[in-house]
């Protein structure tokens, strides 16, 4: 069994029939899905257009794919912790503590890591090299492997439910519970290696796509021309450069003394684990801004293109965000104000924490003055949007409350605060990920979503979220904390009955979502958008066709002022675009499975890693390290559409969009 | 992406004799993909050498990490030895001279390269990694000797905020070592396509981060360590 | 705590016995806040919450969360209501609104925009630096009473109280008298925990190898819930502890009962004791090795083993009473240390 390192028969969950069943389920799923795959003879098309692509919208579209599959798994779990209150008033309820600690943790880690930060990147991935209007990111092979392993890493937290265990820490591992000592099994190394792996693709991204915001915009795209999302993506990604590697080092440092008996958090021989908590946080609190600045930025289009006016305010806009991107880093300390420090650290913490909220502040009173003078649609896209401000502007508010040490005290790790970041998470990261979804849904596939289906969930999905969160608030104002697997208080108990009810509405929400994907599918030659333009948009991913073809644009766009798109069609209301300017040859990135086998190797080492398999683990470093070489050895990169092939394509997209575009001259 | 047909790649930089012009072109230079974004996309050689700079940059948080953690836990000794009784100053001044000229040879290296001199490049290289190598072995004897003196990583979290620091950097020139070694083969093999030119220039610069890094090793870790 | 509300009278010369205005379900009074603000103390095992304080850190923690909130819905209200109004009023079906798409900046309105935000924040920023200073936890509760010294060790997963004056102990369960100012000192013997009595305000972490210090003060009699306020491991769910607030008398009583009642804790029994265990009833020790707690923050106690069980690896066995000498340093006040 040397082979296996510490694996045996011991850790697959045979006792235990939730977590199998669980297993046997997803295992018998994606053998349908694959067998239907192989059946349909799918997989060159798979491989070819997916699976070895580069292309920036596929692997957006990959992103969002892997993001609400985890959603889904997130969701699941979700269901189970607040099922398991209610069952556990006074008793053990179905999940023992063992189990259940593992569903919080797997909960908070699935969430924020697999499910909210490649919905977030998947968005930014497709939409913002259209939107400036270029070819594809800068670096379009990397950019595949950073998909790809965030794909190994979900894969890696997946594998956990049937083979081990996953932490059982929460969803940031706080040292000396995470040490060897305290955790002793598994559970911890897979969190470890899964997080490292994506860790490596979140940071490869942000890399890639500061590089692209800031050294590839289109021919006259001044950064004060860039649209709001732009902006706020650039901000995002600057935040994951920053702050990401402080999470690797800091889980580098976990590793070491679980692996090599090191001495960074333990109790004993001198180490520190208030340090663990200072750096976890150094991260922790601008990774909340990684993941709600781009929302920021979706809302800001939405606002902008659904009140037919350009966005209120907008050198403000850019102002408060680089501001909030700043004084991010400044406020780690508020997350555990109760360890005990001076007061004047507190205050000085507390004071720099809501000093954030004037940037979020300012833009909402934004968004609320681009609605002024404008003409609102209420799409669904809008809606999100809408109960976005209201919902996020209430978190927002018991976010600064819990900045205000004194009131920390007693809020601290409660389910107040537990309904506080839900608060913001769900309405700004979520909803935000719902309507960009919505939004550029009709660009990445040429249809646009059922509307009646869509809000219709986003009404349920409101009055769940209301449901479970407002009950939430009041437990947690009555003194309960989070993380309990049984209640012995009866005072708590009929609001977790609320919150649990809230979960079926929540329910009945997600599935309304899914139905309203299914319905869009099957009609989507009614929902088709022939124009590229279905929104009446205003920046230049309407401008090209939808779905975008490979390369984008046939001709990089010439930007002359803010909303270049607008200003396209407004010009072509008082004369006809031209179209007389040749086209020239495209050479776009070559396909590459890069991306691909680097994750499979990767894999194979945080599984390696977790179980102590040591020659598995140098196995796939070399396949890994052979990987980078044979694609390194690689004589083109490119290749070329020919000018006559780029003609082609883009006349079929002008004939279209000029008769969208002669619409304005019929009015007169 | 698309930007093969602009003047440059990376003769951008050599032609103009302006390596490391990395957006700070004119801004009038409209199409002149002066990196700035106004005027268009970057060439390829600013943007690989940007989007590295950047990596370098989120490279350097990791170190400061550590360095930090060290900074707590410097005194956090347990009983054991201190950074006085284990780090040896001649052992560390060789290191840091061979760090140093290895990053020199390296900038030889890359004046080779322009000169388009196989011969020159490969023997530049070569150098430079014979010395990276011997600096590396120095390090692994020290660490050796020091776990050999019971002053392992496990010994106290002085120790081990030391080996994860020291060792963190070793791990770099390491992998730099393998990165140079599969370089020559390529340059040798392909010759000075831009793509490989674009590849070495990244790599001096990653020579050259970790040459600043350990500036700030010797500074910050051996000298105040064993300064009493 | 001169901003403390519903300070309630220092009943602590008065009878021995616990009085409880209880809240039976069959007395309490017909309306639906009764569930979230119990007029008054709770049965054991029920909690109110931290907007029904007992004591008056928890009235001042309320006060400025209250007064944080209400500064907040000052602006927040108007905020929203506006949000709506101008959705409504601007929606597209309505001919009546002007639309007017250059309405794009306006710098008197930018002025208002960057203002408000800015002018809330800085009234709220003198309340949090008010309220981080009066509520500091490590600042004693004024009185005219001598405080009382209790020693607070989060075991895996129980509770351990020592009452150093007394020479006594308790696990999972916390008397102290009503009235009286109490001086926490506390630890952790494995990992981090946080203790914390919602209904006497504040809370603080534990953690092993350090002390963090905490003044509580109860002031009327009563029982309370307690708990620990940060995971901590399986047994974490069942980390709570009754806290019955008593008459000084009654507290003398009880204290003088447990020296008579037996029950040693030493190193050996700590050792014991801190082993890993789940739903640990309420205990009393009615002798408690003097410096026990010491040796625990210092770490001349070793940490608690964890699930491995055995905590066979050969400790050194060292004696509390020789702690002084080989006492490894600490950190005294965690935080204030490292914040350079």
């Amino acid at each position: 069994m040397i082979m296996l390192g510490k694996l045996d028969w011991s850790a697959i969950p045979f006792d235990q029939p939730i977590p199998l069943g669980a297993a046997l389920g997803v295992f018998l799923a994606a053998a349908a899905v694959l067998g239907w795959i192989t059946v349909k003879g799918y997989w060159p098309y798979l491989w070819n257009e997916w699976i070895s692509s580069v292309d920036h919208k596929r692997i957006g579209v990959m992103y969002i794919v892997l993001a609400m599959l985890m959603l889904l798994r997130g969701f699941i779990d979700a269901i189970m912790m607040r099922t398991q209150q209610v069952l556990a008033i006074h008793g053990p309820g179905y999940l023992p503590p063992e189990h259940y600690d593992q569903i919080f943790s797997a909960h908070g880690t699935i969430m924020i890591f697999f499910a909210a930060m490649p919905f977030m990147i998947g968005l930014m991935n497709f939409a913002v090299p259209l939107q400036l209007g270029i070819r594809d990111v800068a670096f379009p092979t990397l950019n595949s492997v950073s998909f790809w392993l965030t794909a190994s890493g979900a894969l890696l937290v997946n594998i956990s439910l049937v083979i081990g265990e996953f932490a059982r820490t929460g969803w940031l591992p706080y040292a000396p519970l995470s040490e060897t000592t305290y955790s002793p099994g598994v559970g911890v190394d897979y969190y470890l290696w899964s997080i490292q792996i994506s860790g490596v693709g979140t940071l490869l991204t942000g890399v890639n796509l500061v590089t692209t915001i800031l050294k590839m915009r289109a021919p006259g795209m001044g950064y004060l021309r860039m649209p709001m999302f732009c902006w706020t993506s650039l901000a995002s990604n600057l935040l994951i450069v920053a702050a990401f590697p402080i999470l690797t080092a800091t889980l580098a440092m976990l590793t070491l003394d679980r692996y090599l008996g090191f001495h960074f958090f333990t109790n004993g021989a001198g180490g520190n684990q208030m340090m663990f908590v200072n750096l976890i946080w150094a991260w922790g609190h601008p990774e909340v801004y990684i993941l709600v600045l781009p929302a920021f930025g979706i809302f800001s289009e939405i606002f902008s293109t659904f009140s037919s006016k350009p966005l209120f305010g907008y050198r403000s806009m850019v102002a408060a965000t680089m501001f909030i991107c700043i004084v991010s880093f400044m406020v780690w300390l508020h997350h555990f104000f109760t360890m005990g420090a001076g007061a004047d650290v507190n205050a000085a913490f507390g004071i720099a924490t809501s000093v954030i909220a004037v940037g979020t502040g300012v833009k909402i009173y934004n968004w609320l003055f681009t609605m002024y003078g404008g003409r609102v649609r209420f799409d669904t896209p809008m809606l999100w949007a809408l109960a976005f401000v209201t919902t996020f502007t209430v978190g927002g508010m018991t976010g600064v409350l819990l900045a205000v040490p004194p009131a920390d005290f007693v809020l601290h790790n409660s389910l107040f605060l537990v309904a506080h970041f839900h608060n913001v998470i769900i309405s700004g990261v979520l909803f935000g990920a719902f309507a960009g979804f919505t939004y550029w849904f009709p660009k990445a596939f040429g249809f646009r979503l059922h509307e009646g289906w869509g809000k219709a969930a986003f009404w349920v999905t409101l009055a769940g979220y209301m449901l479970v969160f407002v009950p939430l608030y009041i437990v947690g104002l009555l003194g309960m904390t989070r993380r309990l697997q049984h209640i012995d208080v009866d005072l708590w108990a009929p609001w977790l009955m609320v919150a649990a009810f809230g979960v079926l509405v929540m329910i009945a929400g997600a599935a309304l979502q899914i139905m309203q994907l299914a319905v869009s599918i099957r009609h989507r030659d009614k929902l088709r958008d022939e124009t590229g333009d279905p929104w009446d948009g205003r920046s230049l991913e309407w401008s090209t066709s939808s779905p975008p073809p490979v390369f984008n644009y046939a001709r990089l766009p010439n930007v002359e002022d803010e909303e270049p798109y607008w200003s396209i069609k407004q010009r072509a209301r008082e004369k006809r675009p031209d179209t007389d300017e040749g086209y020239e040859p495209i050479e776009m990135p070559r396909n590459s499975p890069t991306g691909f086998v680097t994750a499979f190797f990767s894999t194979l080492i945080g599984f390696a890693l977790v179980w102590h398999i040591w020659w598995l683990a140098i196995v796939g470093f070399i396949g890994a390290y052979a990987t980078f070489v044979v694609f390194a050895w690689r004589d083109h990169g490119d290749y070329e559409i020919p000018a006559e092939e780029v003609a082609r394509i883009d006349e079929g997209r002008k004939a279209a969009q000029f008769a969208w575009l002669r619409r304005w001259e019929r009015p007169a | 992406m698309s930007d093969h047909t602009l003047p440059g790649d990376f003769g951008a930089g050599t032609q103009t004799r302006d390596p490391y012009r990395l957006g700070h072109g004119s801004r009038n230079a409209v199409r002149s993909a002066t990196g700035h974004g106004e005027g268009g996309p970057a060439s390829k050689f600013v943007t690989v050498a940007y989007g590295f700079w950047i990596f370098l940059l989120s490279d350097i948080i990791i170190f400061s990490a550590f360095f930090a953690a060290y900074a707590v836990l410097a005194k956090a000794t347990a009983g054991g030895s201190t950074g006085k009784d284990l780090f040896e100053p001649t052992r560390v001044a060789v290191q840091t001279g061979l760090l140093l000229t290895s990053s020199f040879t390296g900038g030889l290296a890359t004046l080779a390269t322009q000169r388009k001199s196989m011969a020159a490049t490969q023997a530049w290289l070569l150098v430079t990694g014979l010395l990276g190598a011997a600096f590396l072995f120095l390090e692994v004897q020290e660490f050796a000797a020091m776990i050999g003196e019971q002053a392992g990583p496990s010994r106290s979290a002085f120790l081990s905020a030391f080996f994860a620091l020291v060792g963190c950097h070793g791990t770099h020139v390491g992998l730099g070592l393998l990165w140079l070694g599969t370089m020559m083969a390529q340059v040798w093999v392909k010759g000075f396509r831009p793509d490989i030119l674009r590849r070495l220039h990244c790599f001096g610069l990653f020579w050259h981060a970790l040459d600043i890094i350990w500036v700030s090793i010797f500074t910050l870790v051996y000298l105040l360590g064993a300064s009493p | 705590m001169e901003s403390a509300k519903n300070v309630g009278p220092k009943d602590a010369s008065s009878s021995g016995s616990v009085a409880e205005p209880v809240l039976l379900p069959s007395n309490s009074k017909p309306g639906r806040h009764l569930l979230w603000i119990p007029a008054a103390a709770c049965l054991p095992g029920c909690a109110g919450g931290v907007l029904d304080p007992q004591g008056p850190i928890g009235s001042g923690n309320r006060t400025i969360l209250l007064n944080s909130l209400a500064v907040m819905l000052v602006i927040v209200v108007p905020t929203l209501v506006a949000l709506l109004a101008f959705a409504w009023k601007f929606r597209a079906s309505n001919s009546n609104a002007r639309y007017d798409p250059e309405f794009t900046y306006s710098g008197r309105i930018e002025l208002i925009v960057w203002s408000i935000p800015t002018l809330t924040i800085l009234f709220l920023g003198g309340l949090i630096y008010y309220g981080s200073h009066q509520l500091d936890p490590r600042k004693p509760i004024p009185s005219g009473q001598q405080p009382l010294d209790i020693q607070v060790v989060a075991l895996d997963w129980k509770w351990l109280f020592l009452y150093p004056d007394q020479g006594v102990g308790a696990v999972n369960q916390l008397v102290i008298p009503a009235g009286v100012p109490v001086h926490f000192r506390l630890t952790s013997a494995s990992v981090m925990n946080t203790f914390f009595v919602p209904q006497l305000g504040s809370m603080v972490y534990v953690m092993n190898g350090m002390q963090t210090e905490l003044h509580l003060q109860a002031d009327r009699e009563g029982s309370f819930f307690g708990q620990s306020a940060h995971f901590s491991g399986d047994g974490f769910s069942d980390m709570n502890f009754s806290v019955s607030a008593v008459s000084a008398d009654a507290f003398a009583r009880w204290a003088s009962s447990l020296r008579g009642g037996g029950g040693v804790l030493n190193a050996d029994a700590y050792r014991e004791l801190a082993r890993q265990s789940t739903k640990v009833p309420p205990t009393t020790f009615g002798h408690v090795q003097p410096g026990l707690f010491d040796a625990v923050a210092q770490q001349t106690l070793p940490p608690g083993p964890g699930p491995a069980e055995s905590a066979a690896s050969g400790e050194p066995q060292v004696s509390p009473k020789a702690l002084p000498a080989a006492a490894a340093p600490i950190a005294y006040h965690p935080q204030a240390e490292r914040a350079e």
